[in-house]
């Protein structure tokens, strides 16, 4: 062999599926991958779910997650066949020679243990480097990693660290043992976008400073074109391109990689505010029961109708707290809700049939939003029922109607959710949503949970109901990408207060105050080199100061 | 520390409070039975004179909240009263029955607990396969058969056929610890055949749950053998479930074994009780009902204080 660090050749990998009123049988997940990876050198893995990029990677461990196996083609890592090694073997392989940083840190550490004890784990049960060594090189790895008191935050447990920092504690485990090859498995994606341009960049340098080589697996092309040499492009399992960095962003061959760069086309001219908003949301401070602070501190926004508002803000800002007290889910300590030119209850309990009818909402996850045991039909249909009587025949016209303009039509009438993708059911929900004719709909991270196609197809959708429905948005959501590509008017919020407040336009244009301009420029862009350029600036700035 | 020792103030004065409840019920059972203690004590041909004077002279004329605070006084200063029947103190002849029953319990416990433990550790790490199988048939089949039955198999085959150990497990102060032991080596082998099964399974299954869970994948990628796996990164995440079985059945060798001391004629608590519900002395029966309370509140509060202090985000808080 040459002297490829991982050289995969053909991979076929299979996975035993159960659906339902079926018998359980195998079906092949990856059909026949190849790939190399050289010392020191970064691959970035990319597609949508289900494209087979988790999977694999932990191939090239030799390890498949559940009822997956790999079932053919060649694995191998520093020129030997790793499919074909003993069991021992790939023990020692695991932990030493490769190791694995998953997407969620705060789940991939066990609550029970001290970090250090974890991060160096591996490295001394491999027989790596001694107990002390490992340890001071953990720390080493903390420092490096800009993790703070680098000395002592491994004597803490997982959950009394952010999760930003867990996930570099993950890094760390993952280089401790030196090992030649590190699979990051979207290491960024749970994080909110100021933290991960610091994960991002910790990666990053501690990749260049140690030369190990790495497989970089997510779904977002504008982090991996930060951090690789190559890029593979996957889809459902076969390989769709193959090639440089620089060659996948800038020319790219395939129209599904044209596809996947030029996502987010989407451009909605913003409209003008109304005289008569249809919700006023005035002063409002709210706290949860048997707390003392106020997760919402005196907010003040309106919705014009037929309009998008977009609320957006990390996890924590207090934006899905808002939705809570505008639904009446959360009474208000302090305000008032304006809505339809009537003052809505502070409780749910206040609340009349009207009310509820003409505020609905739709969820980040669509899958625990409906009832698994009710077909689509039943799903759409209920709202019918209860707000408008509708029965039998007249129901069913109704519900087909509203097929009809989610784009899935009737044949979906009688499936059940477990049988749609997860962008179908994202669309279910809408149809739900449209069926009580609300005048306002309250989108809570609708697109998160989605790939970025999908979720582009969602928001085109969306905004086309807006038009015919003519019904006003209050968008809940943490990309500024998709706030770019469908708000009127913006709310910017920060530990639960509203930092930014106005017109699209005027929002997105300087001057910025301080925390929307680190929000702005912290989304990573689809060019080689940004990662660099922000953090320079950053420097650059703060040496000002 | 202070939500941790908050929560365990709580508990430990739930348990109290439970314990006063259940002494309430024990009492007002015990006063709702059909029947007539004094007649009891008499016989039939006891006079009305008769009958009227032993009623006041154990106050049975009183007003039923006036004799339960006069009971629970008692109760307080350890004065758990006289026996009809015998006329003796009950706290005494209680005392070493209790520490009887006590030590049969302690030492199927000790056997007992980390063999079905370790069990269920194998029977995890050779899941579906036939060491996971072959410990399921066993310990189901052994809490299937009636707990009397396995005791007669046992009787007949280790005591009559073999003869390794007696059948009647009489123990007095005068044996050594070693003699006690073998005296009591069948019922031990029986109750622990009993309560393995439960704990066995619930470990197996607290365990298996936290196999699912993301970190385990995590010390799999590690290349760690996978009992260390089990051992060192899922079971101490099970110790919550584990340990609740783990102190009902401990509480069931305590309270649940009177047909095994009946069995083997063992001098314990059981069959103290079971002879004095059947001549209805009530102060006994009431004193036994309530230490056998004491007993499964206490156990139950102390799984309820392991599986706090075993979470560790409330014994570090951030």
């Amino acid at each position: 062999m040459s002297d490829n660090l991982l050289k995969v050749r053909d991979l076929k990998i299979g996975a035993t599926v159960y659906p339902p009123g079926e018998k359980p049988h195998d079906i092949e997940i990856v059909h026949g991958v190849s790939f190399e990876v050289e010392k020191g050198n970064v691959l970035g893995l990319i597609g949508e779910s289900g494209a087979g990029k988790s999977t694999i990677g932990l191939a090239s461990m030799a390890y498949g997650r559940g009822g997956v196996k790999i079932t053919g083609g060649e694995v191998w890592v520093n020129g030997r066949d790793i499919l074909k090694s003993t069991h021992a073997d790939v023990r020692a392989l695991r932990g030493g020679e490769v190791t694995y940083v998953s997407q969620s840190a705060a789940a991939s550490f066990n609550p029970a243990k001290k970090i250090m004890d974890q991060v160096i784990e591996a490295a001394v049960f491999q027989g790596k480097f001694s107990k002390h060594d490992a340890e001071s090189r953990a720390v080493e790895l903390f420092r490096k990693l800009g993790l703070p008191d680098p000395e002592n935050i491994g004597n803490r447990y997982p959950h009394q660290v952010s999760g930003g920092q867990l996930q570099r504690c993950m890094t760390a485990l993952a280089l401790c043992p030196e090992p030649d090859l590190v699979v990051f498995d979207e290491p960024t994606t749970a994080l909110d976008v100021t933290t991960q341009i610091d994960v991002l960049m910790a990666i990053k340098e501690a990749i260049r400073d140690t030369g190990v080589a790495a497989l970089y697996i997510t779904h977002d092309l504008a982090v991996v074109a930060q951090v690789s040499d190559d890029i593979l492009v996957l889809k459902m399992g076969d390989m769709v391109e193959y090639g440089t960095v620089d060659q996948i962003i800038n020319s790219p061959k395939e129209d599904y990689t044209k596809a996947l760069v030029s996502v987010r086309s989407i451009e909605h001219e913003e409209k003008t505010p109304t005289p008569e908003p249809i919700l006023k949301v005035q002063n409002i401070t709210a706290r949860y029961k048997g707390t003392n602070f106020d997760v919402l501190k005196n907010i003040n926004v309106e919705l014009h109708p037929g309009q998008t508002l977009a609320v957006v803000g990390e996890s924590g800002s207090g934006k899905s707290t808002l939705a809570r007290v505008i639904t009446g889910l959360l009474p208000q300590s302090n305000g008032g809700v304006r809505f339809a030119g009537r003052d809505l209850s502070r409780d749910l309990g206040g609340r009349d049939k009207e009310d509820l009818r003409e505020l609905q909402m739709i969820y980040q996850m669509a899958d625990v939003a409906m009832n698994p045991r009710q077909t689509v039909g039943t799903i759409i249909g209920r709202p019918l029922e209860l707000y408008f009587g509708l029965r039998g025949g007249e129901k069913r016209k109704r519900i087909i109607e509203l097929l009809d303009e989610i784009e899935m039509g009737e044949g979906f009438i009688d499936r059940y959710p477990a049988e749609l993708s997860g962008g179908q059911k994202q669309r279910v929900c809408i149809a739900r949503a449209l069926a009580a004719k609300p005048k306002m709909i309250i989108c809570d991270e609708v697109t998160s949970a989605l790939d970025p196609l999908v979720a582009d197809g969602i928001l085109k959708l969306l905004l086309d109901l807006q038009k015919i429905e003519d019904v006003a948005y209050l968008f809940i959501t943490h990309d500024l990408a998709t706030v770019k590509a469908i708000a009127d008017s913006i709310a910017v919020m920060y530990q639960g207060e509203v930092v930014r407040y106005g017109g699209k336009t005027d929002v997105l244009s300087p001057p910025f105050d301080d925390y929307t301009d680190l929000l702005l420029s912290s989304v990573p862009e689809m060019k080689l080199g940004w990662l660099e350029e922000v953090i320079a600036n950053r420097k650059m700035e703060s040496a000002g100061n | 520390m202070s939500l941790l020792f908050k929560l365990l103030a709580q508990r430990i004065a739930l348990g109290f409070l439970l314990l006063f409840l259940v002494s309430i019920l024990i009492f007002a059972g015990t006063i709702i039975l059909p029947g007539d203690v004094a007649q009891s004590i008499l016989g039939q041909s006891a006079t009305p004179e008769a009958l009227a004077n032993i009623r006041r002279d154990l106050g049975l004329n009183d007003p039923p909240v006036q004799r339960y605070f006069n009971w629970l006084g008692g109760l307080l200063q350890g004065d758990l009263g006289t026996a009809l029947t015998s006329g003796k103190d009950i706290a005494e002849s209680i005392g070493k029955r209790l520490g009887n029953t006590l030590f049969l319990a302690f030492w199927a416990a000790i056997i007992s607990v980390p063999l079905a433990i370790l069990l269920g550790l194998i029977a995890v790490r050779y899941r579906e396969r036939w060491p996971d199988k072959l410990i399921s048939a066993v310990t189901l089949a052994s809490i299937s058969v009636p707990e009397f039955l396995i005791a007669y198999v046992a009787i007949f085959v280790i005591s009559v056929r073999l003869r390794w150990a007696p059948s009647v497990t009489t123990i007095n102060d005068s044996m050594s610890l070693g003699e006690k032991l073998h005296t009591i080596s069948i019922p031990i082998a029986v109750l622990t055949l009993v309560v393995l099964a439960h704990m066995m399974r619930m470990t197996r299954a607290a365990i298996l749950n936290v196999m699912q869970s993301a970190y385990i994948e995590t010390a799999e990628l590690k290349g760690l053998r996978m009992f260390t796996i089990i051992w060192k990164h899922a079971l101490p995440n099970s110790v919550a479930p584990v340990i609740n079985v783990v102190m009902l059945n401990m509480a069931y060798l305590v309270v649940g074994v009177v047909v095994i001391e009946v069995v083997f004629t063992y001098p314990g608590m059981g069959q103290y009780l079971v002879d004095h519900v059947s001549k209805r002395d009530i102060p006994v029966v009431q004193a036994c009902g309530l230490i056998f309370a004491a007993v499964y509140i206490g156990l139950n509060m102390v799984a309820d204080i392991v599986s706090i202090i075993a979470n560790p985000r409330l014994r570090h808080p951030k």
